[in-house]
């Protein structure tokens, strides 16, 4: 009686576990299957649609067609936002790392006037929402002249990201013993040697969470680069997919081929490293 | 030993380069907005002192922008039932019972990681009605489908062009959110069942409770503190949405999807900066009062 009861709660809850996988995956495998269409194809609909083979027929291309492919990454422009958002998660993201290292270094092991303060004010910016942080933050680079430029970009892009980075870094640190970098001090080494020789390569699983939590939120990044960018040659894949969007209505399949380029890559990257990422995430969010 | 006037010079430089971009890109904003809030609408030369005309323009004029906090108010409504009840009762059925669990996990979390404009625009295009086709193919992708398995006539009509209908499109819009979003507080939930060690369920077990005694009694309470914190997250992110919808609607049919960071945003690109950073004003404080509101009752409520 018991274990009846119980295979039936288990049957019940892989059925309900499967239908919620089944609803988040089946629309990423149509946004693909779509993307390899001809207009004409995506448009039609075969008589026989109600029966399994008239589905499958309907819901598969043809043939997988590259021809929205080329179109969407070379007259759409997508391989140019792609570049331009390769070269600023991995510019704002180092700058991350150099930054939040340095500093974390400093406010876990040296003394210096208002150490303290001065951390909990990096803390504090983590915890207070200001939803209108871009309207002065507009203002302030119209008036240094870093509006529209790439520059201008990647250090908002650094400073998004550097409180979260700052408190990882100083945490591990803390969490460090100190007897290599002891050992160091001993044998002469200078304080920037120490941080360079001997605390950032133990501190690589830090690294690792402060790397893949801030190039994902680069990558993602939307509001602030169609603030800073009056130039669309300079726009970041999701902006520049938002201009392609808007020029291409009606033309579903290319937009799907477009939202394939640029999904495609993060779900590539998320599967080898999903284990990574998640631990990531989630020691991100716990923080705040 | 002691620590020489120089070396505290030395240890300060370590922080330099964090503290100078963090004073220019945050700190300065932060004060320069409450200036900005109390100008008129020039960008730069000749900012004009207006006093409180912006604030109580918003409070008393603008109808538009306490539309926008409902509209946000009401996706935030879904998230925190729909979507994070959905995450809880998936963690749950992931966390100790099942063996494929890490699966699950893996697929779930697809969705949080994609951005809004990629999910917002698929959204878009398959619940857009299809043009180069004359009636009755004139439809949306997913309206084919729906009709398809036979559900057309119970879903029909929502799914006809939902994004278009004033009547469904903001629904429609927090459903994407939803979709979007329930792999998030599923991880972090699911990271806070792990941490309750089995043992206890164990012990529990032996002194006879059942299955809904025990997550009354134990799971519920130990999960309590990571639970307020996906409602704080969820409250603060879905506020404050923004580039989901404007990759769904933009704000139409007519503003009935907008929400108010659109309205900043929409503000800022027409030069009304003074305007712009009230606003944003106003929502960072509803927010803060929500949240601290929510924090001091989910403190009582754990003390009776």
């Amino acid at each position: 009686m018991d274990k009846a009861k119980k295979a039936f709660l288990l049957t019940l809850m892989h059925t309900f576990l499967i239908s919620v996988a089944v609803s988040c995956i089946f629309p990423l495998v149509w946004m693909i299957m779509s993307s390899f269409k001809t207009y004409q194809e995506f448009i039609q609909i075969p008589a026989d649609i109600n029966t399994w083979r008239g589905f499958l027929h309907w819901f598969l291309p043809h043939k997988f067609n590259l021809a929205n492919y080329i179109s969407a990454w070379r007259d759409g422009n997508l391989g140019m936002y792609f570049l331009n958002s390769v070269i600023y998660t991995f510019l704002a993201v180092s700058g991350i790392v150099f930054v939040s290292s340095l500093a974390g270094f400093a406010f876990s092991r040296l003394e210096f006037w208002g150490r303290d303060f001065i951390f909990h004010l990096f803390l504090a910016a983590m915890m207070i929402p200001i939803p209108a942080g871009f309207v002065p933050l507009f203002v302030l680079l119209t008036r240094i002249h870093l509006v529209n430029t790439r520059l201008g970009y990647i250090l908002a892009m650094i400073n998004v990201g550097l409180s979260l980075s700052i408190y990882l870094f100083k945490t591990f640190f803390d969490n460090l013993p100190r007897d290599l970098e002891d050992a160091a001090r001993i044998d002469g080494c200078s304080k920037l040697r120490i941080w360079w020789n001997v605390a950032f390569p133990l501190a690589a699983p830090a690294t690792g969470v402060v790397i893949i939590f801030n190039a994902l939120n680069v990558w993602n990044e939307f509001i602030l680069a169609v603030i800073i960018f009056s130039d669309k040659a300079r726009l970041p894949l999701q902006a520049g997919l938002m201009e392609f969007a808007g020029e291409h209505i009606g033309n579903e399949p290319l937009i799907m081929a477009g939202l394939t380029i640029a999904a495609l890559p993060i779900i590539v990257v998320y599967l080898l490293m999903q284990k990574h990422i998640i631990k990531g995430i989630t020691a991100g969010a716990m923080v705040g | 030993m002691k620590t020489l006037k120089r070396d505290y010079f030395i240890n300060f430089s370590f922080i330099l380069p964090a503290l100078i971009i963090f004073s220019l890109f945050y700190i300065y904003p932060f004060i320069n907005i409450f200036f900005l809030s109390f100008t008129g609408n020039e960008l730069s030369g000749g900012t004009k002192f207006v006093g409180w005309e912006n604030f109580r323009q918003i409070f008393t004029e603008d109808k538009e922008w306490w539309n926008s906090v409902w509209h946000a108010g009401y996706i935030t409504f879904w998230a925190l039932t729909f979507q994070n009840f959905l995450a809880l009762v998936l963690a749950l059925c992931v966390d100790r019972a099942v063996k494929t669990g890490r699966i699950y996990r893996v697929l779930f979390f697809i969705l949080p990681i994609l951005s809004e404009i990629i999910i917002g625009l698929f959204w878009r295009t398959l619940l857009s009605p299809i043009k180069g086709v004359a009636a009755p193919l004139n439809i949306s992708p997913v309206h084919r489908l729906v009709n398809m398995l036979g559900l057309g006539p119970f879903l029909g009509t929502f799914f006809s062009n939902p994004l278009n209908n004033p009547k469904t499109a903001l629904t429609a819009v927090a459903l994407v959110h939803c979709w979007k979003g329930f792999g998030w507080g599923f991880v972090i939930l699911l990271a806070g069942l792990q941490t309750i060690p089995e043992e206890l369920y164990e012990a529990a077990r032996i002194d006879g409770a059942g299955l809904f005694q025990r997550f009354f009694k134990i799971t519920l309470p130990l999960l309590m503190p990571v639970i307020v914190l996906v409602i704080i997250l969820t409250i603060l992110g879905t506020m404050q949405v923004f580039a989901l919808i404007m990759a769904l609607t933009r704000g139409g049919p007519a503003g009935y999807t907008e929400v108010p960071v659109i309205r900043i945003f929409n503000h800022l690109t027409q030069y009304k900066i003074g305007y712009a950073s009230a606003e944003g004003l106003v929502l960072g404080l509803i927010l803060i009062i929500v949240s601290f509101t929510f924090m001091q009752l989910s403190r009582r409520v754990k003390q009776t």
